[in-house]
């Protein structure tokens, strides 16, 4: 499992980039980003290099975030690699509450937040999936 | 153990039913003549209705006298309803009122004495005493909080910082190193300050406080155990209006089950505010008062807009002195949305109760074909999740409990922490947005 930071921002014009901002300033490099977004606000999902020191920044900064750990899989970087995964998930009964994707030299790294974790990591296991740990924050 | 009570003037705090009438005939047929023989507005209203002062013989007489409003201030300012010429008027105070010209008031050496005496009964209630330390942070000036606590608190021989409102750092760092016991200010103050504590990481356990008298604004009972869980006091609430003194009308004892109301100073009513008509104990309306005492400014039947009901049971510190529901809200401040009265202080306590959501809120009223109302809050960190589906669900659950519990639709929005505007004074918790659109 790999440590994921959700921020919340308000859909407003500027506001990413004053979050931009900080991170640049603070030297914090964004290996994978995702938005949920609603009408009002957006949920922005983030893995970075050193997510201690990000999540001390953005606190500071008072920005309302949480750490939540996902799953972090690397597939080959070709068509039906995603496929792979969603299948093994759902033949197993596991719903996948989000997903994203970031790439890294020569592959795909898949980001997932499922409702039985361990069932989940266990199954990819099993299957010879590689399954990331600290090792994303380098990427 | 058993709880204690601490009181000022034992033998007028716990003077019984009967007593207090007596008391209270005696001096309404007092001050109703010295109305008519000395303030022309009320000798020219009683003329006008053929009301002689003969007519109020008792207590019950009082509603023949015509309702007392604010715009009749108004018209009378700056000076116009003093009852002595302006040589006797040791002290002018002023309405925070933030739109039109101010109400003036005027007090005379005894008036001074009398709002002081009442100041120490009421600090006095919730068992605050020489002991302590009482940290001022109400505004000094024409606004009567900051001089009436002043001194209430020194009558009674409490130490006193009269640090006026604002300046937060200075105020806890005040706070920690003079070991105040009791902090004095509005309560949405009293939250700011416990969250600027919270951001700066600056431990409750620093700080000696004990007691928060909190008042010059409608709160709720949900805001009541924040501030107390946040600052780790018991917070009571204060009544008042400059009209009638300023802080000082009624406080809570110890027992905070209603504001005790000084009845040898005071006749409370409740009227309906649409029809005037005076309605019984335990009855829902706008707070009207009698002023017995007062000598520069004094007011029959003052209607104050504030919405309360009356208790008249004796309680439980012992004070027979009628207990006036906290301020459910302003008769001036009730909104009408799609036709459905809502007092925001009504909004605040649904909303506290439910996990989740901040003392943060801002209640928005637009128009656009229907009536909108939005409620603005900010999550508490507790409750930010990662998934939209949990923050949709707070949203939902948010706007299910509002109209179940105050039958009003709402839609709710997130806002980030800090973005709603925070208060040292009174706090703008309602933006009504229609008034520019009629």
């Amino acid at each position: 499992m790999v440590r994921q930071l959700s921020v919340f921002l308000p859909n407003k014009p500027g506001i990413l980039a004053i979050f931009t901002e900080i991170l640049g300033k603070n030297s914090i490099n964004i290996r994978a980003l995702t938005v949920a977004d609603t009408a009002d606000y957006g949920i922005l999902r983030i893995i970075v290099d050193d997510p201690t020191k990000c999540l001390n920044v953005l606190k500071e900064a008072n920005y309302l975030v949480s750490e939540t750990e996902v799953i972090a899989v690397e597939v080959e970087d070709k068509p039906g690699a995603l496929h792979q995964i969603a299948k093994l998930m759902g033949d197993n009964g596991i719903n996948i509450e989000y997903i994203y994707s970031t790439l890294k030299a020569g592959a795909a790294v898949i980001l997932i937040r499922v409702n039985k974790p361990e069932k989940a990591l266990e199954l990819l296991k099993k299957e010879s999936f590689k399954v990331l740990g600290d090792e994303i924050y380098k990427i | 153990m058993a709880k204690r009570y601490e009181y000022w003037n034992k033998e007028m705090e716990l003077k019984n039913r009967k007593e207090l009438d007596e008391i209270q005939t005696k001096r309404l047929r007092a001050i109703v003549k010295y109305c008519y023989e000395k303030v022309p507005f009320y000798n020219k209203r009683f003329k006008e209705i053929g009301l002689h002062p003969d007519d109020i013989k008792t207590k019950e007489d009082i509603v023949k006298i015509p309702i007392t409003k604010k715009q009749d201030l108004r018209d009378n300012y700056p000076f116009g309803m003093f009852a002595v010429p302006l040589t006797e008027i040791v002290r002018i105070h002023a309405s925070s009122g933030t739109t039109g010209k101010p109400t003036v008031v005027g007090y005379t050496k005894n008036d001074i004495e009398t709002w002081t005496e009442l100041m120490a009964r009421t600090i006095m209630a919730p068992n605050v005493t020489k002991e302590d330390i009482v940290q001022n942070a109400y505004g000094y000036g024409l606004f009567t909080g900051g001089l009436g606590f002043h001194y209430g608190a020194e009558r009674i021989g409490a130490t006193v910082i009269p640090i006026s409102g604002g300046n937060t750092e200075r105020q806890i760092l005040i706070m920690q190193d003079f070991k105040s016991t009791v902090l004095t200010c509005t309560p949405s103050y009293s939250l700011f300050i416990a969250e600027y504590m919270k951001n700066q990481d600056i431990d409750i356990e620093s700080l000696s406080l004990r007691v928060g008298i909190f008042g010059a604004e409608p709160w709720s009972d949900s805001l009541r155990k924040k501030i107390e869980d946040a600052l780790h006091i018991d917070a009571i609430d204060i009544y008042g209006l400059s009209e009638l003194c300023g802080p000082g009308v009624s406080v809570e004892c110890p027992e905070k089950a209603g504001l005790h109301i000084w009845e040898d100073h005071f006749i409370p009513e409740i009227i309906n505010p649409e029809t005037s008509e005076q309605l019984g104990e335990d009855e829902q309306g706008a707070l009207v008062f009698t002023t017995l005492t007062k000598e520069g400014i004094p007011l029959l039947r003052y209607l104050t807009n504030d919405i309360s009901i009356l208790n008249y049971e004796k309680c439980n510190c012992g004070r027979w002195h009628a207990r006036m529901k906290k301020v459910i809200g302003r008769a001036d401040d009730m909104l009408i949305v799609r036709g459905i009265n809502v007092f925001p202080s009504e909004v605040e306590y649904q909303l506290m109760k439910i996990p989740g959501v901040s003392e943060n809120y801002q209640i928005i009223v637009d128009r656009d074909i229907l009536d909108i109302l939005t409620i603005r809050v900010e999550v508490t960190p507790e409750y930010f999740s990662d998934k939209i589906s949990d923050m949709e669900a707070l949203k939902d659950k948010i706007e299910k409990h509002l109209k179940a519990n105050l039958q009003i639709h709402a839609n709710v929005e997130f806002a980030a922490p800090g973005s709603i505007e925070r208060s040292i004074g009174k706090a703008k918790r309602v933006i009504d947005l229609r008034k520019d659109k009629i």
